[in-house]
């Protein structure tokens, strides 16, 4: 990503063109350049507000101004974080990132496999097709689609329930079924794509090599584990510190929509994301909401360098940066 | 007519040498294939309410094959009049107007990190990169783009905060590395090109299946965006219609949870308000026009996703 130009010496006499050119594609980048500072290095600067005692201007004061004259109040912003209530949201946040990253791994290198053994590829093409269907929709259709079959009065569970035993699980108000519910819509959702990406990082290897194996009397189970799993290596591990790096970012959208925002599934579906979208909203807390982004950030932040830095040292090729 | 055939039941013998069983295979093709059905089902079933009649649904509830069906769930929707067309009008702009800028911007960035002799790549690089590893946070990039940048109740707020992705960026900037041969620029720029006339005339065609790549990411991300709207906009006729939905639910979840207390005038409006099955006709509304383009664009995204996540 940022490894130096190589830059051959010019002649002189191309120098003046150099300048241009540099100029040129100066001006290009500088939109996005523009960009980048106002919406993603500016809020940066915003950090500092998790450190005051930031007040929302009742009256029409310049943002900066009223920054100016907000109070340092230290960490006072981040004891949230030694609440029980916060214990749990973090637990959540951790714990389903955890257990997804390694599920999402599992499943979408197992179905890559099979899908490349298909002997029929128009079957192979049809599923993928299907699989990747998913990841093109919002939480907020998706949530639907899960209500279609819990929902309380005619969902069809809920009515194959009564009917086989008089009486229904309240889905939207028993936080103990979600973490199941919460993990099948995400691999429903996200699978698809990391199939079709580590199946098209299969379909590239070269065949022969899966022939030369066979000669020497290698099983097909042997050929994935010493040609396939190889292969897929350096993707499984950039993805992997990828999501490592988001570990205490959750979906908003699926922790958000796909409950209907029902207060008694907390328990189970609370996120940071979303414990710090409902605590700004209706508390209007500017620094404690700001201490917990920075929080989650700086978190995240510390994971990748630290995940990268392992992956450098064991591999150097496959790190990311 | 017997040699070919011979020939023919050999080469599938050849062919099955380095293959799983059959028994393996038909398993897998079972497991694949129940996966695939779960990944479309849902859609099926939704699309099956939004048809069926409301006795079917108060006698049997939400089923695959309904006792009834009806009309009534669009014939609903239809009733919203302004508010549908004016949130499809909403999505439809925002999805557009959002994806030409972002595209454009996203090109005109990729461009030079591609370029290896541009003197500030690696610093240009590093101001993208840097972003998807660390941030702001949720309420900073709020304040900032409500108060600073005037992003507030306007179709501006819907696009400018996601107008551009680091991701795109790396998708666009490795297609370019794999498909443009550097002598290219180089053959250009001594034929005396401009940086601009190089990128317009001889990149830009080369690079088209990497923009129809990252132009169908984008469309989608805007297309499903309603997190923005959460966010930025209170104004009903700036709602894009993954918005109208979500409101819809809050609003019948509000006077269903409230009716014994709001009393008659409670009881009036829950008549008025939309019934599941309109819910389910607007997700239909919201799904048809991905669902019809998917076919299309799928090999697209597939290929340029391939060729972008590859290398990092």
């Amino acid at each position: 990503m940022t490894c130096p130009a190589k830059q051959q010496p010019l002649p002189r006499k191309l120098n003046g063109g150099q300048f241009q050119k540099n100029l040129a594609l100066t001006t290009m980048v500088l939109p996005g350049a523009l960009w980048y500072l106002l919406v993603r290095y500016l809020p940066m600067g915003g950090i500092v507000m998790s450190f005051l005692d930031y007040k929302l201007p009742t009256r029409k004061i310049p943002f900066p101004v009223n920054l100016f004259h907000s109070k340092w109040v230290g960490l006072k912003n981040f004891s949230f974080l030694f609440t029980s209530e916060s214990w749990v949201m973090i637990r959540n946040t951790l714990g389903y990132n955890a257990l997804w990253i390694v599920m999402g791994l599992v499943l979408s290198v197992a179905f890559a496999i099979m899908m490349s053994e298909l002997t029929k590829k128009i079957l192979a093409k049809t599923y993928q097709t299907l699989m990747f269907f998913p990841y093109f929709l919002s939480w907020v259709v998706a949530a639907y689609f899960l209500f279609a079959f819990l929902d309380p009065t005619n969902g069809m569970i809920v009515r194959a329930q009564q009917a086989a035993t008089g009486t229904a699980i309240d889905w939207y108000n028993e936080p103990k079924y979600w973490p199941y519910i919460l993990t099948l819509c995400s691999m429903w959702k996200n699978t698809g794509y990391s199939t079709v990406l580590y199946l098209s990082a299969i379909t590239g290897i070269d065949r022969t090599q899966y022939e030369a194996a066979s000669v020497d009397g290698a099983t097909k189970w042997q050929q994935v584990l010493h040609v396939t799993l190889p292969h897929l290596k350096p993707m499984i591990v950039i993805l992997l510190i990828m999501n490592v790096g988001k570990i205490f970012n959750a979906d908003f959208g699926l922790f958000w929509s796909v409950p209907m925002n029902s207060a008694p599934l907390f328990p189970a579906t609370q996120v940071v994301d979303t414990y710090v979208y409902r605590a700004y909203t209706s508390t209007r807390n500017v620094g404690m909401s700001t201490a917990a982004g920075f929080l989650q950030n700086l978190v995240g932040f510390i994971c990748i360098m630290t995940a990268n830095a392992i992956v450098r040292r064991l591999d150097e090729e496959s790190s990311l940066f | 007519m017997t040699a070919v055939s011979i020939n023919k039941h050999s080469s599938r013998f050849h062919l099955r040498l380095n293959q799983i069983s059959r028994g393996t295979e038909f398993l897998f093709a079972l497991i694949l294939g129940l996966f695939a059905l779960l990944c479309i089902i849902p859609f099926v079933f939704v699309v099956i309410i939004s048809f069926t009649g409301e006795s079917s649904i108060s006698s049997q509830g939400y089923s695959f094959f309904p006792l009834s069906w009806s009309l009534d769930a669009y014939r609903q929707v239809l009733r919203l009049g302004d508010l549908l067309w004016r949130s499809y009008f909403n999505s439809f702009l925002i999805t557009i107007v959002g994806t030409v800028l972002s595209v454009t911007l996203c090109i005109l960035y990729a461009y030079p990190l591609f370029r290896r002799d541009y003197k500030f790549r690696s610093f240009f690089s590093f101001l993208s990169f840097f972003t998807m590893i660390f941030g702001g946070g949720l309420i900073p990039t709020y304040i900032v783009c409500k108060n600073l940048l005037g992003l507030s109740n306007n179709y501006a707020a819907l696009i400018v905060p996601m107008l551009v992705s680091p991701f795109n960026i790396i998708i666009m900037r490795t297609f370019l590395q794999t498909t443009v041969p550097f002598e290219l620029i180089e053959a250009s720029t001594i034929d005396g090109a401009g940086e601009y006339t190089t990128l317009c005339r001889i990149v830009l065609p080369i690079m088209k299946p990497g923009i129809a790549t990252v132009a169908l990411l984008t469309a989608l991300g805007y297309w499903n965006e309603w997190f923005l709207c959460m966010l930025y906009v209170t104004e009903k006729k700036l709602y894009p219609l993954q918005y109208l939905l979500m409101e819809m639910q809050k609003n019948s979840e509000f006077l269903a949870r409230n009716s014994s207390m709001i009393g008659a005038s409670g009881a009036e409006a829950l008549k008025s308000l939309p019934s599941q099955t309109m819910r389910m006709a607007v997700v239909v509304f919201i799904v048809l026009p991905i669902a019809c383009a998917y076919p299309f664009f799928q090999r697209y995204v597939v290929a340029g996703l391939t060729i972008g996540s590859v290398k990092g």
